[in-house]
């Protein structure tokens, strides 16, 4: 107590941690099932909560990642970006929107109209369901289930269903082109993405995803884990700018090589789902990038070091984490832009090389090497555990 | 090789080859049609001459002497000459053995002059239409050519 | 001897009826005429395997105007205006060509100072003309913001320009006998300036694209055209010096005043697609050069040699001139029948042969290495057409 008095910074700590983890905060799909005790309505009301708020994100993201997309790629091209539709141009995928929502939805002649009509939705409903898991703050998390990092694998595979149902369906033979690339490029890079973060599991010893953070209490696997962390990294950053279709791998959209690939057919509201859905994952795989190798929203901690880490402290509980994961978040989001407006290409049969050839090796070495690193408990700040 | 030593070279090769008698800015022979690919071939191979690139292929239409003049340009990069071979063929039945055999290139060029003057290449493994639809009727550039949406009607 | 007139309808029923197996079947797609990387309204018919490329039928006329027909009904004065509807990327250049060639033929001599204008003009030309082509090839290999940055300093350049001719893109200032203005009083200052800001430039250009990883894997090896194969189809400018045939008309023929200017002509090795980029990148500094070089050396004189009225009468017969421009060779051919109106014009324009050189060179690759290989020929379709 001498000491606390003597330091109120530790003692604000200790009253922070005992409140914030003493009692893991519930995800929504807990609340809703403990409320189904003593009656269904409970229940439903936290089902509808979930449901309204994971839609609601996909729609803010889209609108809000769209425009922080064009005032980047305008900043990097010596230019202003959209400046006209109200201050700086906030207002502008507002506008978009609005104009997308008014467009006739073409449907082409010969195409296969129901896949073509299922094929947007399918899209963006993958991209609903992986945002489910999303770990934002404590407590702020729609499911959070024991085999989170199994279900992770799952669903972000289910991405390019709607992709090759969408290039399949146009009835057009650059849409079919990109839709084929599309299909071999995420499931081959779907692969090393999986890889990468079975080496996060690995150390933290567990697939649920709040407990992966706060495994992370000591510091962030990053750089707790040596190199291999690192390596994971920067493998899960590639993986997933492929599984994005962003440059350097947007070969399925390809604009200058299939015009438009699997969404050259698509007009109006149903490109717009596709538009939706490739800017929620553009959320979602920079928030599973900080949940599994930068603490999620953890503030910045370095082992045992009280004063440094009381320093980190000092926002206050609510405000905390919603800057810590903002921050890495944005910064995540914004290095991927970055390789967007920066980068060429690369070719079909480079792609797979690179894949098949140079990152799965890496994968796998790595793989093994975190394995030897986590039974002979060398990484940095062993947990108290 | 200066461009009238040139020109008396070439009209040695053959007696198919004859000195184009008629104001040009550079070595010109004319050639007899049936003798062109020939030629041409003899001009590409041997070293004193070495024209290795067909730079252009023009017809012009004589309406007046009624014979379409096809003419080749060569050029050598050895020895930085220029020829321009020449070859009259009559406008009722324009016929003249294809290039493109010696000068890949001439199958393109020949497309355009067959398109637009109906000068027809035997021999030549893919005669289309290069610039119009392939039922267009008629040769623009023949001097002779009608059509409604002309504004300015030759004379 | 047979002469059997084909139509593509045919070409494409009879390549398709053949050869197909079991499990893949080979398809033609038409790439263009409204495609992103064909630049213009080119259409290319291909015939694919998967994603190779077995055939490509290059399909033109979109765009064709038929401008040989219509300058047999102007005069020498009025053909010079449409010709750098051409290839507008050299306009000035395409105006050159006409004007030398009725200048040669009508015997015409232009004094000095309109000689160096034309070369710095057609070098600046140059210059804008590949930093254009140097944007598209990043926006083609799927890099958006070099485009922009390309663009940048092409605005740059055409302000310059502008300031002197009036227009940005056809520009149209050189007449047979002469130039239709003087240079403007801050051409030389200005020009002079944009130099300075330039170089660093390119250093620029070098760390976006040039030195970057994935181009260079996307250009290497990619789109081979051997020196033989470039001279057989009619290959000139810098898709033939990429190929290794240091041919160049400034070099070998020199016009204009390039005979005091002191630059080098850029050779590929091999002859692939990164080649042709190396020597238009390459071209762009020693452009700058040549036009260093010229510009405090421009002598005082007319623009004009005389008041020229539209009249200008060629001598009968047959004549050919011919000039580098930013894509090749470009010749003029003119028979005469000694009137003011030409018999019949040509141009030998360097994009239309340095087209067929793409089937050679792409024949089994990848639509992706189409791509970026047709971008290193650097087409621009009116020209073709014309």
């Amino acid at each position: 107590m001498a000491d606390a008095l003597l330091n109120p910074l530790s003692l604000t700590l200790s009253v922070q941690t005992s409140e914030a983890f003493a009692a893991p905060a519930m995800s929504l799909a807990d609340r809703a099932s403990r409320a189904l005790e003593s009656g269904v309505w409970g229940a439903v009301m936290y089902i509808v909560i979930g449901l309204v708020a994971v839609l609601t994100a996909v729609s803010v993201l889209g609108l809000v990642m769209s425009y922080i997309e064009r005032k980047v790629a305008g900043h990097f091209q010596c230019r202003l970006g959209p400046m006209r539709v109200g201050p700086h141009g906030v207002l502008q995928s507002l506008a978009d929107g609005i104009k997308l929502l008014f467009k006739e939805g073409i449907e082409p002649g010969d195409g296969d109209k129901v896949i073509f009509i299922g094929a947007p939705i399918f899209s963006i409903t993958a991209t609903i369901l992986l945002l489910a898991i999303v770990p934002l703050a404590p407590g702020i998390q729609v499911v959070d289930m024991n085999v989170g990092v199994v279900y992770i694998a799952a669903v972000s595979g289910l991405g390019v269903m709607g992709i090759l149902m969408g290039g399949w369906s146009s009835n057009n033979k650059w849409s079919l082109l990109g839709a084929m690339r599309a299909g071999a490029q995420m499931i081959s890079y779907e692969v090393s993405l999986t890889i990468a973060l079975l080496v996060v599991v690995l150390f933290s010893g567990t697939l649920k995803v709040s407990e992966i953070i706060e495994s992370q209490q000591q510091g962030w696997w990053i750089w707790r884990g040596h190199g291999v962390a690192i390596v994971a990294f920067c493998l899960y950053v590639i993986a997933s700018t492929a599984e994005l279709n962003r440059t350097p791998f947007d070969l399925p959209e390809g604009e200058s090589e299939l015009t438009g690939g699997y969404h050259t057919e698509y007009s109006g509201l149903r490109f717009s789902f596709f538009f939706l859905a490739e800017f929620a994952n553009l959320f979602v795989f920079s928030a599973l990038a900080v949940t599994f190798f930068f603490g999620g929203w953890l503030p910045f901690h370095v082992g045992n070091y009280e004063g440094f880490n009381s320093v980190m402290d000092l926002l206050p509980p609510v405000i905390s984490p919603i800057f810590w994961f903002g921050s890495k978040c944005a910064t995540l989001i914004f290095i991927l832009m970055w390789f967007r407006w920066t980068f060429p290409r690369l070719r079909m049969d480079q792609l797979m090389r690179l894949e098949w050839k140079v990152l799965l090796p890496i994968g796998f070495a790595n793989l093994i090497l975190a394995a030897t690193v986590v039974l002979s408990g060398l990484y940095f700040f062993p947990s108290a555990t | 090789m200066e461009r009238e030593a040139l020109q008396a070279a070439v009209c040695e090769l053959d007696a198919a080859v004859s000195p184009l008698d008629a104001n040009a800015d550079r070595a010109a022979v004319v050639v007899e049609a049936s003798a062109l690919p020939a030629i041409v071939r003899r001009l590409r191979d041997e070293p004193q001459f070495a024209f290795a690139q067909l730079l252009d292929h023009v017809a012009v239409d004589w309406i007046d002497r009624g014979q379409f003049e096809l003419i080749y340009q060569l050029y050598s990069f050895k020895h930085k000459h220029f020829l321009s071979v020449s070859v009259f063929v009559p406008r009722d039945d324009p016929r003249v053995p294809t290039l493109c055999r010696v000068h890949p290139v001439a199958e393109w060029q020949e497309r355009e002059v067959y398109d637009l003057f109906g000068v027809l290449y035997d021999d030549h493994p893919d005669l289309r239409r290069l610039f119009l639809e392939d039922d267009w009727v008629g040769f623009p550039l023949r001097k002779d050519y009608q059509d409604d949406f002309m504004l300015d009607r030759p004379r | 001897m047979t002469v059997e007139v084909s139509s593509l309808k045919e070409l494409v029923e009879q390549a398709s009826g053949d050869d197909r197996s079991p499990d893949t079947q080979e398809y033609f797609v038409n790439m263009g005429p409204q495609h992103p990387s064909t630049h213009g309204v080119l259409r290319l018919v291909l015939k694919l395997d998967g994603e190779r490329v077995l055939r490509c039928i290059p399909v033109l006329g979109y765009i064709h105007r038929s401008i040989e027909k219509i300058s047999e009904h102007m005069n020498y004065m009025n053909c010079v205006h449409l010709t750098d509807r051409m290839d507008y990327l050299s306009s000035i250049m395409n105006n050159w060509a006409v004007s030398k060639a009725v200048e040669e033929a009508a015997g015409i001599e232009v004094n000095s100072r309109i000689q160096y204008i034309r070369t710095i003009f057609a070098e600046l030309e140059r210059i804008q003309s590949h930093q254009l082509w140097w944007g598209v090839l990043g926006m083609d290999l799927g890099a958006f913001t070099p485009f922009l940055y390309g663009i940048r300093d092409r605005e740059v350049l055409n302000d310059v320009m502008e300031e002197t001719v009036g227009a940005r893109l056809t520009m149209n200032y050189v007449l047979p006998g002469g130039l239709m203005a003087d240079i403007h009083p801050n051409f030389v200052h200005r020009v002079k300036e944009f130099i300075k800001y330039f170089r660093p430039k390119l250093d620029e250009y070098d760390d976006l694209l040039t030195n970057n990883v994935i181009i260079q894997e996307r250009l290497r090896n990619v789109g081979i055209l051997s020196p033989q194969t470039a001279v057989q189809y009619g290959a000139t400018g810098p898709v033939l010096r990429g190929s290794g045939v240091a041919f160049d008309l400034r070099k070998d023929h020199p016009y204009g005043v390039y005979d005091q200017a002191d630059f080098e002509v850029p050779v590929g090795t091999i002859g692939d697609s990164w080649d042709r980029y190396w020597v238009r990148v390459e071209e762009m500094r020693q452009s700058l050069n040549i036009v260093e070089q010229l510009l405090d050396n421009i002598p005082p004189g007319d623009f004009l040699v005389k008041k020229l009225n539209s009249k200008i009468k060629i001598p009968e017969g047959r004549y050919y001139s011919q000039l580098e421009t930013a894509r090749g060779v470009l010749g003029v051919f003119i028979a005469s029948d000694k009137k003011d109106e030409p018999y019949r014009l040509h141009y030998r324009s360097p994009n239309f042969n340095n087209l067929w050189c793409l089937e050679p060179m792409i024949k089994g690759d990848y639509i992706a290495s189409l791509i970026g290989a047709m971008s290193s020929l650097d087409l621009v379709i009116p020209d073709i057409d014309r």
